[in-house]
């Protein structure tokens, strides 16, 4: 089909999506930038929670890229950037963890024991874990010698729990966002997974290749 | 033959043992007077640091922690027992040493300490105290606030001898 919108209109709407993309990032780091609990926080502790919710956006980042849903990135820039990004989305949870051991130890170890009085605690954890077992199947998918559908299926399912568990980890929290804000951004990370694994058709017997 | 009706008999016998038993141990908590003793609470004894002063006020103030501290069984209120406070506070982290602090219960067994604001930390407003004395059994608690703009939190002991 001929594209015969005018340049100017498809270049303010690639603008419009860049800046909410923007947006989905920016305004809750603003939100919880403005929090009054920071003032009774140190900076180990604070950078813990802000790793958190960069980690949060990064699972909104990981399908748009995935689904090629940013203007001038689609198709392969966007898939590869998509292994950069699970490769960042591994350095921030560590930084979150690290930065609360630093903080609180004995809450961590409750934490990763299960033991936690804490019900967030556990699918913060079990997030953690499946992110570790995603990047680490990624690192070794071709010497794996997985055929891409199972692949494909088995990367899908680890990406379904890092997101539930992530965003029900973030949910239950208070102190470190703000609530709309963090609200917002768990349901675009949840809209996110469920529309490009639609749009992919991950379960199919080929992928939606673009 | 024989030995299979003795295995009934047995097997009756046991039974009725069993069946009696169980009855009365169903009875026993039941009797009238009898409170259960507190259990610890997951994670009550996170940043625990013994021995904490008795203080009239930790800190600044403005948030009151009170409660009550009794014995297990008949409810009765023990006076003079201490119980250790500590928390994330508008004044510092619960690891922090000026965050902990102690108090006496009175004569009917209520305790009261001013702190500064509790604000919450690792995911919740909570508190932590213990009964950590030797008398009876040790107890840590993690009480929640309700609401992280509460001025107060309440936070109850059932004691039990050591």
């Amino acid at each position: 089909m001929i594209d015969l919108r005018p340049n100017a209109f498809r270049l303010a709407k690639a603008t419009l999506v860049w800046v909410a993309f923007a947006a989905s990032l920016g305004v809750p780091i603003a939100a919880a930038a403005a929090s009054p609990l920071l003032a009774w926080r140190d900076p180990v502790y604070i950078t813990a929670g802000f790793a958190g919710i960069v980690g949060l956006w990064l699972l909104l980042v990981q399908p748009v890229l995935m689904g090629g849903y940013l203007p001038g990135l689609r198709g392969y820039q966007g898939r590869r950037l998509h292994l950069w990004v699970g490769a960042l989305l591994v350095a921030t949870v560590v930084i979150h963890v690290g930065g609360l051991w630093i903080t609180s130890p004995p809450d961590v170890i409750d934490a990763l024991t299960f033991t936690s009085p804490t019900p967030f605690s556990d699918w913060g954890v079990i997030a953690m874990w499946a992110i570790f077992a995603t990047a680490l199947l990624a690192a070794l998918r071709r010497r794996s010698g997985l055929d891409p559908r199972t692949w494909r299926i088995g990367h899908t399912c680890l990406a379904v729990i890092i997101v539930v568990g992530s965003v029900v980890h973030g949910l239950l929290i208070e102190g470190t966002m703000e609530t709309m804000s963090k609200v917002a951004l768990c349901v675009l990370a949840v809209a996110a997974i469920i529309k490009v694994i639609a749009d992919r058709r991950v379960w199919a017997k080929r992928s939606v290749m673009r | 033959m024989t030995s299979t009706l003795l295995d009934r008999r047995r097997l009756l016998g046991a039974a009725g043992c069993t069946i009696a038993t169980g009855i009365s141990g169903l009875v026993i908590p039941a009797r009238a007077n009898s409170l259960a003793p507190t259990r610890t609470m997951r994670g009550g004894a996170n940043n625990y640091q013994p021995d904490a002063p008795i203080v009239g006020r930790i800190g600044g103030g403005g948030f009151w922690m009170s409660g009550t501290v009794r014995r297990a069984g008949d409810g009765a209120p023990l006076a003079g027992q201490r119980i250790q406070i500590w928390a994330h506070t508008t004044e510092g982290y619960e690891s922090d040493a000026r965050s902990h602090g102690a108090t006496l219960t009175d004569a009917n067994g209520v305790f009261r300490l001013e702190m500064p604001q509790i604000v919450p930390a690792f995911g919740q407003a909570h508190a932590h105290l213990a009964y950590d004395s030797k008398a009876f059994k040790t107890v840590f608690l993690r009480p929640l606030m309700s609401s992280s703009k509460a001025t107060s939190l309440e936070a109850h002991f059932v004691l039990e001898p050591a």
